[in-house]
């Protein structure tokens, strides 16, 4: 058996090891009621794709992912979780049923859809046929941005970008709008603290 | 500060945070050769500011980095990143179109590299800011995370 044989082989199951990981750990999720407990456990399932989208290559998704989903939303939930109760209200065994079936039923979809998916890396797949080689063929003689992602990102797509760009400052402005700039709580503690210099 | 027992955290977070911003920066302008870009740039250097309000108070974060320059600096990103768009049409070009930001021939790539780096800026300093934005927001409406809530 050759090397690359065998580092193909075990990659294989490194994957499947870290999709048995990220099942265990979506059932955890689902079946306990700790808050806190769910917000971590979110945290580190997001670590765990990364570390899979990776593995197959991926890698500024993978990127995305690590800083986004297990550094960024883990903070805010866990700063939503301050304002709100520790754990959540256990609901009747009935109503399980309802999201139970909606669950199953996406997942026999999903599971129905992988059939048609191209292989790992197939140079046939459409993602890699069409507009996608097209962009790599031309790349160079363009831009001279040695990585396609860049220059797709902001050269090609840059229309699209700068509407990526907009959403993000505008869901910072929605949830300043809604929550406040936070100035209140800076004044607050400012505050307390001139009292406790003043009464020694 | 009263409460010391977190001095472990407190030294090591001070060693981490200079690291973590070089980094977030290392990513910002290296992304034309390697993997990320300004959006994860972004991220991690809103991050670098959440760490340290985590560890040392949010008082101290928004003495550090004001509120007002957060959402300042995500309407900034915005704006650069639009005024890019608007300089290659003063240029006689189309909206964003980076080559004819020094009208150069088809070839020249100075208007692609400035271009994407401008526009990667304007990312950068809208996620970072609109990212701060938000923690503050969701913190600052709790006064204080007392030490028995973590």
């Amino acid at each position: 058996m050759s090397s690359e044989v065998m580092g193909e082989a075990s990659l294989s199951i490194i994957g499947v090891l870290l999709l048995c990981l990220l099942f265990v750990m979506g059932v955890a999720i689902a079946r306990l009621r700790n808050l806190f407990a769910i917000v971590i456990l979110s945290g580190i399932y997001s670590l765990v794709c990364a570390a899979w989208y990776i593995l197959v290559d991926a890698v500024d998704v993978g990127f995305t992912e690590a800083a986004v989903g297990a550094g960024m939303s883990t903070v805010v939930l866990l700063g939503a979780i301050l304002l709100t109760s520790r754990t959540a209200k256990p609901e009747r065994r009935l109503a399980r049923l309802g999201p139970f079936a909606v669950c199953v039923a996406a997942g026999a979809l999903l599971i129905y859809a992988t059939a048609d998916l191209p292989a790992v890396g197939d140079a046939g797949s459409p993602a890699n046929a069409g507009v996608g080689l097209t962009y790599l063929k031309i790349n160079w003689a363009d831009t001279g941005v040695p990585n396609v992602v860049t220059s797709v990102l902001a050269s090609y797509r840059g229309f699209d970008t700068l509407g990526e760009t907009v959403v993000v400052f505008i869901a910072g402005l929605a949830v300043v709008l809604l929550l406040g700039f936070g100035e209140r709580a800076l004044g607050e503690t400012l505050r307390k603290r001139k009292k406790e210099d003043e009464t020694p | 500060m009263k409460s010391d027992h977190h001095l472990i955290l407190r030294v090591i977070a001070k060693c981490l945070l200079p690291l973590i911003t070089i980094y977030a920066f290392y990513v910002q302008f290296h992304g034309e050769v390697s993997a990320g870009g300004a959006f994860q740039a972004g991220i991690v250097l809103a991050v670098t500011v959440i760490l340290y309000a985590l560890i040392f108070g949010l008082a101290e974060a928004m003495r550090a980095v004001p509120p007002w320059f957060a959402r300042g600096l995500a309407a900034l990103g915005v704006l650069v990143y639009g005024g890019v768009g608007v300089w290659a049409m003063v240029q006689g070009g189309q909206y964003l179109e980076y080559q004819a930001l020094f009208n150069e021939p088809p070839g020249g790539h100075d208007g692609q590299h400035a271009g994407i780096i401008l526009v990667e800026l304007g990312v950068l300093f809208a996620v970072a800011g609109a990212m701060v934005s938000i923690f503050y927001a969701l913190a600052g409406r709790v006064a204080e995370i007392r030490d028995e809530d973590w």
